[in-house]
């Protein structure tokens, strides 16, 4: 499982820090740092979240 | 015994993402989503910002295409339909067509409509702005170089007065009150983003009343105030709030909020009628977070979660959870963005980027000894460790160290 960020949609708000603060940090000018591109099965519920929970749909989960 | 159907009455967002979950969520069974508008359910922030924006055209806002939705949803469509009354002795809604919709379980998402200047709706050149059809005429006028006055300085108004002045356009706004946004966020933080209008060449105009519109042939022309003047205007926008969508339900026995007509759920969304919840807009509940305090969210995260819940809630009421999101909204001006968690009324606010010397505004609002909300001007990697703060109801002290003051 890979997350995907559009930078064309991004626009910081967020939401996916809130739902999953281990996976993403939105940063001082705006943008999103993913802190972990590939996250395990065990972050699976809180990646789906972040990505459900997005303003922009910015995010997609990519299975490899 | 009633058939099973899930409908849910309102294809905004909240109204789409209860659709969604209750597929999500194993629910095979028929699904109805009605809404009000002909457009297929469609996102609302954009049309206050990008949508607003010169250039090309603007990017379409509609979430799904229909063979998209159709194929996610495998429901029942019905859209340009509106929901005149609900009977829930029979479980059943009435609509618009004259037809009624059998329900099993439903979800009531019908929002709120901007209100209006009384006696203006039928001049042309007077806008809100809540809707598509309502952004396509406000950016219409923009093209054509609209002297643009605002009324009313809140988030809606004053997104519309950010657009206006991007296209250098002359821009006035008119606020009732002394300082905008006073309820929202409370004095000193309305002060710091008026300060952002008159940086940009708003003529903000707080304390005044309008009187009426000036019009010659059916348009608008100017807008008059108490003080004897009328300023000169092609484009009125409106943005004085907004009424929640429940005239349909004043025969239900479902209960409204005296003040603004909502409806009064519990903690889990539940209108007290059975198999009959609410989200989005259109909701009063008690956050639990917040002594249980009653609010009514006019937020897109609000109707996003809230959509989500009292879907999960209305088609497994056995296991119902309350709504527990914390409050969260943004609002984007000239090139600063406006960001708030929380809940604004508090016993103590400390304008925290004051005391430390810095430019960009932060504030944390304190209820006893907890933080229970927080304010940003352009420091957007900051404010969700705050929202994360207040949901795990962190201490007063722990915020502040937080902060860097004491």
């Amino acid at each position: 499982m890979r997350i995907v960020v559009d930078r064309d949609k991004c626009t910081g708000l967020g939401m996916c820090e809130a739902e999953a603060p281990d996976l993403f940090e939105v940063q001082d000018d705006g943008s999103l740092k993913v802190l972990n591109e590939q996250p395990g099965d065990g972050q699976r519920e809180e990646a789906e979240a972040a990505v459900m929970s997005c303003p922009t749909e910015a995010l997609t989960l990519v299975e490899d | 015994m009633v058939a099973e159907r899930f409908v849910v009455v309102g294809a905004s967002l909240a109204g789409l993402r209860a659709a969604q979950t209750a597929r999500k969520t194993g629910y095979a069974g028929p699904l109805a989503l009605v809404g009000g508008e002909v457009h297929l359910p469609y996102d609302r922030p954009p049309l206050s910002k990008d949508y607003l924006k010169a250039g090309d055209g603007p990017e379409d806002p509609t979430f799904r295409t229909e063979q998209e939705l159709e194929e996610e949803l495998g429901a029942e469509l019905r859209m340009g339909t509106w929901a005149t009354g609900l009977d829930p002795a029979r479980k059943v809604v009435a609509l618009s067509d004259g037809t009624e919709l059998e329900y099993s379980a439903l979800v009531v998402a019908t929002g709120a409509k901007a209100r209006t200047l009384p006696g203006t709706e039928e001049l042309a050149g007077v806008h809100t702005l809540r809707t598509l059809d309502d952004a396509v005429a406000i950016r219409a006028a923009l093209e054509t170089g609209a002297r643009t006055v605002v009324v009313g300085a809140g988030f809606i108004g004053s997104e519309v007065a950010a657009g206006a002045r991007k296209r250098d356009l002359p821009v006035t706004v008119l606020e009732a009150l002394p300082v905008p946004l006073v309820r929202s966020v409370g004095e000193e933080m309305g002060r710091a983003c008026a300060a952002l209008h008159r940086a940009h060449g708003t003529d903000l105009r707080c304390g005044v009343k309008v009187t009426g519109l000036t019009s010659d042939d059916g348009r608008v022309t100017g807008v008059s105030l108490d003080d004897g003047t009328t300023i000169p205007a092609d484009l009125v926008v409106v943005g004085t709030g907004v009424a929640p969508c429940t005239e349909w339900l004043a025969d239900s026995g479902v209960t409204l909020h005296e003040r603004d007509r909502g409806i009064v759920c519990d903690a889990t969304l539940a209108t007290g009628l059975p198999g009959v919840y609410a989200a989005g807009d259109v909701a009063h509940f008690p956050h639990q977070l917040f002594d249980g305090q009653l609010m009514r969210l006019e937020h897109w995260t609000n109707a996003a979660e809230q959509g989500m819940l009292a879907a999960r809630n209305a088609l497994n009421p056995a296991e119902a959870k309350a709504a527990m999101g914390v409050p969260y909204f943004w609002s984007d001006w000239y090139d600063s963005r406006i960001q708030f968690v929380g809940v604004p009324q508090a016993e103590e606010i400390r304008v925290v980027s004051e005391e430390l010397g810095e430019d960009k505004f932060l504030a944390l609002y304190r209820r006893g000894d907890r933080i229970t909300g927080c304010i940003t001007i352009d420091r957007p990697a900051q404010i969700m460790k705050y929202r994360r703060m207040i949901m795990k109801s962190a201490t007063w002290a722990e915020a502040l160290a937080f902060a860097g003051v004491s």
